[in-house]
């Protein structure tokens, strides 16, 4: 890859003639992430991938804000309340109906009518609970909600305390969506620095890594996985437990990354501009950072966009299964622990929109992935 | 070939080795044991139990020793006698609490892997064969949907839509005429019949993910000269694809079990405990909450020995498959 670079690269001693030094232009004599861009973009499907992710990356991080409310603001007589239409007519502008809620006398089973009578006026930008922007900065201004602070207000249904559950959704997308990213972070540190050295130094040390990697591949993760988090105290709070269950995860998960990296430093050694280094007298240090890393370093930049996904995906079963994260920390996962029950699934079928959330992001990164793995070799 | 098999066998038997001790690291990593289990239920029951009589509890299951003694004895009383320990919270054998079901999981992931197999390879050649056709679009957009939804959310809405439109439960792997009822024809086509819905959800992953494999792997073959030159020779193009290409495409067919059956022990752990099924998955997740030490650990180890054998006979299929691995085996 590197050579090819260096064939076409422009001979500063012989003039060119000028049409090849357009051509040179337009192809190689970009820097190495234009052309990677170029192809990217390409790749309808990853575009698509990219467009979806980064709305959502940006409500997660102003979840207070595009959240009508709190995560716990629970409205206690209405647990599963239906989803409600927003509705806009010229006397009241945006409103949705209320609720009336009455109970079967025979199954003691509550069941919720839409009550024309009950309007509920919403508006944008709405004074409602309080959130922290950034640190100590609060505000309390949302993006919608109901022009009257504390009304119910579900444009995607309730909960089982009669929370909304698109605040929620709002809300757990911070957890769900950030422990992909750190989670891969402490796998790509492992990953780097095992496979590097079981990929530079080679011998003995190389097949000793890779029957371990081996060894932690052959075991089926999730009952590990599920060993690992009971062991975690019930006493810790939910931030240490966030970055337990990202330790967690990443011990099991910074092989594949190892193996990519390991093999990528084996091809590289042998290239001649590594020899010519060598020659030239630069350390080791120097020859890994200096010249091989950056040959190599969009590789690894897809392969770890596509273990953001499967972390997102591990991180959401072991909560599901209530090994994960605790309520009241909210995550997708945790969220949909609430779905276990297949009867209050059948009452409340909105309870599986965290998992519509999970489907459609996991989706969008996998082919944002696919397309960064297409674009990792722009010369190809 | 013999030579291979021996030391596939001496490393086999060293991954076991390391398995059953990781998984008795891990068991002893939470802080208490079972005595804190036993405490804090008996608090909550308003009970207090005297010292004394927590003290004999733990000589009782051996918690008083050191941790190298507990393991030698464990592993010991497994490789000896087939005892796998006793359960804490069901005051049993683990092995037979754990029989039937761990046989149970197995059926399910090997029926899946099946499962997999006989629907990712046609897709996948015919994906192939037919690039940048609708076929293949579908098949490609069908295998990303089905790696984005965990197994356990299809698990759920195969359950809902089996509750909401059929008005019946898909859980469970008998109906309920057979579920205490003894071994007969009508009690396995029962669970014949329940088994599928099962499969299809543990298996989804695996084959979306297979498909792609086997797709890049037959189109990589396609290109090659050796292809050019069968077409050159005149041979019939349907002969020419089955006889050379499409037979060097299948060695996934064998390699993959490797990562393949670990993924579906794990999807058949957590669709088991959606769906209520009587496998290892609903008592490992009960096991692993009360911290009740041998049976989990029983399960990690018996889980594991089962996807290293599967994956060592995969291996050993491999070689026989493919005359270039084989050499290099025979090599080695």
């Amino acid at each position: 890859m590197v050579q090819q670079t260096e064939a076409i690269a422009p001979d500063t001693q012989h003039e060119a003639p000028p049409e090849v030094v357009k051509s040179l232009r337009d192809h190689g004599a970009l820097p190495q992430w234009r052309l990677m861009w170029r192809q990217f973009r390409r790749h309808r499907l990853a575009l698509i991938g990219l467009i979806v992710l980064i709305p959502i990356y940006f409500m997660a991080v102003f979840a207070g804000f595009f959240a009508p409310s709190s995560a716990d603001t629970a409205h206690t007589a209405l647990p599963y309340a239906p989803p409600q239409r927003v509705h806009i007519s010229a006397e009241h502008g945006m409103f949705v109906y209320g609720y009336s809620s009455t109970r079967n006398q025979e199954t003691f089973e509550q069941t919720f009518t839409v009550d024309k009578s009950k309007i509920v006026d919403v508006g944008w930008f709405v004074r409602g609970d309080e959130y922290s922007v950034v640190g100590p900065i609060k505000s309390n201004i949302h993006l919608i909600g109901p022009t009257k602070a504390g009304e119910a207000f579900f444009l995607v249904g309730a909960d089982q305390s009669g929370r909304d559950l698109l605040s929620r959704l709002i809300h757990g997308a911070r957890v769900s969506l950030s422990i992909g990213l750190v989670g891969v972070f402490a796998s790509f540190l492992l990953g780097m620095l095992i496979g590097g050295i079981s990929g530079y130094v080679g011998g003995r040390v190389d097949n000793i890594i890779q029957r371990i990697i081996e060894f932690i591949m052959s075991v089926p993760t999730l009952p590990l996985w599920m060993a690992l988090s009971a062991a975690l105290p019930g006493s810790w709070g939910p931030l240490t437990r966030y970055f337990a269950i990202t330790v967690i995860l990443s011990l099991i998960g910074w092989t594949g990354l190892a193996r990519d990296v390991r093999g990528r430093f084996l091809s590289l050694r042998e290239e001649d501009f590594v020899m010519a280094a060598r020659l030239d007298g630069v350390g080791r240090t120097g020859i890994i950072f200096g010249h091989m890393v950056p040959s190599f370093a969009s590789h690894i930049i897809a392969s770890i966009s596509m273990a953001v996904p499967r972390m997102i995906l591990a991180e959401t079963s072991l909560s599901f299964l209530g090994l994960g994260l605790q309520p009241p920390a909210v995550s997708w996962g945790v969220l949909l622990e609430g779905a276990q029950n297949i009867r209050a699934v059948a009452t409340a079928p909105w309870l599986l929109t965290p998992g519509l959330a999970v489907v459609v992001v996991v989706l969008a990164m996998n082919f944002v992935g696919d397309g960064l793995r297409d674009a990792a070799d722009p010369y190809k | 070939m013999l030579r291979f098999v021996a030391r596939r066998l001496v490393w086999m038997v060293i991954t076991l080795a390391a398995i059953s001790f990781v998984t008795f690291v891990v068991i002893k990593l939470p802080p208490g044991d079972y005595t804190t289990t036993v405490i804090a239920n008996a608090e909550a029951r308003g009970q207090d139990i005297p010292d004394s009589q927590i003290a004999e509890l733990k000589r009782h299951y051996g918690l008083d020793k050191p941790f190298l003694v507990q393991y030698f004895t464990w592993i010991k009383g497994v490789v000896l006698h087939g005892d796998l320990g006793q359960s804490f919270a069901w005051n049993q054998s683990v092995a037979s609490l754990i029989g039937n079901r761990v046989l149970l999981s197995m059926v399910l992931s090997i029926a899946s892997l099946l499962f997999v197999w006989a629907i990712a390879f046609p897709i996948g050649i015919y994906s192939a064969l037919k690039q940048y056709s609708g076929g293949d679009y579908l098949a490609s957009f069908l295998g990303f949907i089905g790696m984005a939804v965990p197994e356990f959310m299809l698990a759920l809405v195969m359950m809902y839509i089996g509750f909401r439109y059929f008005g019946q439960s898909v859980g469970g792997l008998f109906s309920p005429e057979y579920a205490d009822a003894a071994w007969n024809l009508g009690k396995l086509l029962d669970l014949i019949s329940h088994l599928w819905v099962p499969i299809v959800v543990v298996g989804v992953a695996g084959t979306a993910g297979l498909i792609r494999i086997t797709r890049a792997n037959l189109l990589d073959e396609l290109h090659k000269p050796y292809v050019a030159t069968a077409r050159a020779k005149g041979l019939p193009e349907w002969k020419l694809l089955l006889k050379y290409p499409v037979r060097m495409s299948l060695s996934p067919f064998f390699s993959t079990v490797g990562w393949l059956l670990p993924g579906l022990i794990s999807g058949e752990t957590i669709v088991s405990v959606v769906m209520s099924l009587p496998t290892s998955g609903p008592l490992l997740l009960g096991a692993v909450k009360s911290q009740d030490m041998y049976l989990v650990g029983s399960f990690v180890l018996i889980l594991s020995t089962l996807t290293v054998i599967g994956t060592m006979l995969s291996d050993l299929a491999l070689a026989w498959w493919d005359p270039r691995i084989r050499t290099r085996f025979q090599k080695g």
